[in-house]
């Protein structure tokens, strides 16, 4: 390899030009062409994203499209900052689109010739997002990969249930991202600059003052919105359940996330010299919105029968956890962070192609319709791997999802965000165990009053088939189920390699030192990386992380059977919990209005908030 | 530099927020949702415009007077195409939603709750 800054355009421009190759010509070739030319363009996203994190182990690699390098230190262009965190989640994109393609071989008996298109699209957008070092440039990669998500969440759009999830998804993001440039608006009215670490540089010295507290306000919201936390959550669990299953993977597995990680650059780069002095206020607002995420997100998921939903709800309390990390606004908390983006988006993105799986053999999606379906022959891959997604969830030591958030909650050391934690990961957790449960060893009864039925049609927003038909057929099985075996066990090997805590941690590090970087981006020049404060050599969890585990496992195992027979208790019991159930359900109610004024609340009293206290 | 334009952005932006807050059909919304994207093209363009200015392009551009920033312009014609495609999206997916559902109004059509 010669250069690997040449690899840097190429992340988003080999699969841009082959969804618009694929969009011109794709109509009149048959079906194998376009899933191969898909297929070898994320494959190679993948390779060179790899490619950028070994090659970006000690320096970061700054590439200025066409050129246009900065003039004495002002950024006249558009660049992308490389650095392992940035690529290595662009590898994360890479691979679940590799997975979700291999799955759709199958999957679709008929796509349209845009879907691959799309889906390429979408891939070069996260890929993008999360390598852009240009606000602007962030909003416009965002508003791309948006704008290919709604297309994508509408395929199926003659189910009239996909086009409300669809329209739903539409309206709140672009919300969301006007949002975020009227914030960009504003920081260029202060700085003059687009580029981050020239905001960095700007911002830099001075107390933050009006513009900047609001600017950065709807920058943060903008951002939050497409993660998904509280309370901006709500059009999440709506798309989710209506976009098809392999799309989910990608949805699920990285584009939320994507959102907290350009969240966490956003503001080390651009706002942490100007916000120094007021870090509490930063953090203590940040965790407000983890910590209500982690709590609803959790009895969400467990309160729903559908698994597609499941999922919707196991992410906004997963994000929770990784914006819990990114708001203690440390590196260990953000390399924490990172690692929960990558090995839970693994988890993720198999049990949405799983449960696209299931959906296919056992003709629904709902845990109580497919009550006891699964005890079959073939039943046994599929059992054992959504318990796997459950364990994992909850905090299984020593795999992945364990040690990123024993990163977290180690660099917290708060007592109460371990509990928390702990809780959040027992709920994840024991919602997928009590599915397993339930459909492959029919435990527990067929009717629940306290968990939401499959609210739309069976199968919603996925494609028209004939159950089990295919399903015989060895063939099919095996590229049904090898997608989410393979990312499984990537998501759970991860951990195993020696030092990966460490690295995270180092990977952090470089990010939560922004004027390095930014004297590298805008001169050209590497300062010395200065020692990670309270370092000890190797990482090893501590007690804290030990109990928030015990307490996750044994929570997770103990809730799921609790969920399963729980109706066993007294009448009075049974009411008493039905009550505040009810009230949360009815929170999400499928408006887009109310979804909508949520929105403008949670701007409005973080924007109070930050305003009384970032002075 | 006047605060008008400021004023007059922040007003469109929650004029259409309160539209697709109170929004019975989704063509509304949409709509409304172009009035907020409004909000952020004048707050953009009011952000480079100078006094007194002339427009940057400097072919044949006068001599001596200042001109509006250019970056902002781009900016906003960027942002008038991103729009653009996503509010052609929405109103698909509004055709549809009357087509299939037989409704534009949210509250009918609503079936993915609780």
């Amino acid at each position: 390899m010669a250069d690997a800054s040449t690899l840097v355009p190429l992340t988003v421009a080999v699969p841009l030009i082959t969804a618009a190759l694929l969009a011109a010509v794709s109509r009149w070739i048959p079906r194998r062409g376009p899933d191969l030319a898909a297929l070898a363009a994320a494959v190679a996203v993948t390779v060179m994203s790899v490619a950028l994190v070994v090659a970006t182990r000690d320096t970061p690699i700054v590439y200025w499209f066409g050129g246009w390098h900065p003039v004495r230190g002002v950024a006249l262009g558009i660049d992308f900052v490389v650095e392992p965190a940035g690529a290595s989640l662009a590898a994360l994109s890479g691979v679940i689109a590799v997975a979700s393609l291999v799955f759709s071989w199958r999957y679709f008996e008929e796509v349209g010739h845009l879907y691959h298109t799309l889906v390429l699209t979408l891939l070069a957008g996260m890929v993008g997002f999360s390598l852009s070092g240009d606000l602007f440039n962030i909003f416009v990669w965002l508003e791309l990969m948006s704008v290919a998500a709604y297309a994508l969440c509408g395929y199926q759009i003659h189910q009239s249930g996909v086009v409300q999830g669809a329209l739903t998804f539409a309206v709140l993001n672009t919300i969301g991202t006007l949002t975020l440039l009227m914030g960009i608006a504003l920081v260029y009215g202060r700085t003059g600059a687009l580029n981050l670490a020239q905001i960095g540089e700007s911002l830099h010295g001075h107390p933050p003052g009006g513009p900047v507290i609001v600017a950065f306000t709807l920058i943060t919201a903008g951002l939050l919105v497409k993660a998904g936390a509280v309370p901006f959550h709500f059009w999440l669990a709506d798309a989710y359940t209506v976009v098809p299953a392999p799309v989910g993977a990608l949805f699920a597995g990285v584009m939320s996330d994507l959102a907290y990680h350009t969240f966490a650059r956003v503001y080390w780069d651009g706002f942490s010299d100007a916000l120094a002095a007021h870090r509490d206020a930063v953090r203590d607002a940040l965790l407000v919105l983890a910590v209500a995420s982690i709590l609803v997100g959790a009895v969400m998921a467990l309160l729903e029968a559908e698994l597609k939903r499941q999922v919707a709800f196991a992410t906004v309390a997963n994000g929770g956890l990784v914006l819990a990390g990114i708001a203690l606004l440390t590196p260990r908390g953000l390399g924490g962070a990172t690692m929960l983006v990558v090995v839970d988006g693994l988890l993720k993105a198999a049990l949405f192609l799983l449960i696209a799986a299931i959906i296919q053999w056992l003709d629904g999606g709902d845990e109580l319709l497919l009550h006891g379906r699964g005890r079959r022959r073939g039943g046994v891959l599929p059992g054992v791997l959504l318990a796997a997604c459950g364990l994992g969830f909850a905090l299984v030591p020593p795999f992945g999802p364990f040690l990123g958030t024993a990163l977290a909650v180690d660099a917290a050391g708060r007592p109460w965000l371990t509990a928390v934690a702990a809780c959040g990961a027992a709920a994840t957790g024991a919602v997928f165990l009590r599915a397993a449960a339930r459909i492959f060893l029919g435990w527990g009864p067929r009717e629940d009053p306290a968990i939401t039925r499959e609210p739309t049609e069976s199968r919603e927003g996925e494609p028209e088939f004939q159950p089990n038909d295919d399903w015989k057929r060895v063939g099919h099985r095996i590229i049904m189920l090898a997608p989410p075996t393979v990312l499984v066990i990537a998501g759970y090997v991860l951990s195993l390699v020696p030092g990966v805590a460490d690295w995270f941690t180092s990977v952090a590090h470089g990010i939560t030192t922004p004027h390095r970087t930014a004297e590298y981006v805008l001169s050209g020049h590497l300062p010395p990386l200065p020692p990670l404060p309270h370092s000890h050599g190797h990482y090893a969890p501590g007690g804290s992380a030990w109990a928030c585990a015990a307490g996750s496992l044994i929570g997770s195992v103990l809730l799921a059977a609790a969920s399963l027979w729980w109706q066993r208790l007294g009448r009075v019991v049974r009411r008493v919990l039905l009550v505040p159930v009810a009230a949360l359900k009815s929170v999400h109610d499928g408006a887009v209005g109310d979804y909508t004024l949520w929105f403008a609340t949670g701007v409005a009293a973080l924007g109070a908030v930050w305003t009384l206290t970032l002075r | 530099m006047s605060v008008y334009p400021y004023v007059v952005a922040g007003v469109l932006f929650l004029a259409g927020l309160y539209g697709v807050v109170s929004s019975r059909n989704y063509i509304h919304a949409a709509v409304c949702l172009t009035v907020m994207q409004s909000g952020t093209y004048v707050a953009l363009i009011a952000l480079g415009a100078v006094s007194g200015g002339q427009a940057p392009i400097t072919k044949g551009a006068q001599p001596g007077k200042p001109m509006a920033d250019p970056v902002v312009q781009a900016l906003t014609l960027t942002d008038v195409v991103v729009s653009v495609v996503a509010l052609a999206l929405m109103l698909a997916l509004a055709q549809q939603s009357r087509r299939r559902g037989g409704t534009l109004d949210p509250d009918e059509l609503a079936r993915v709750r609780g």
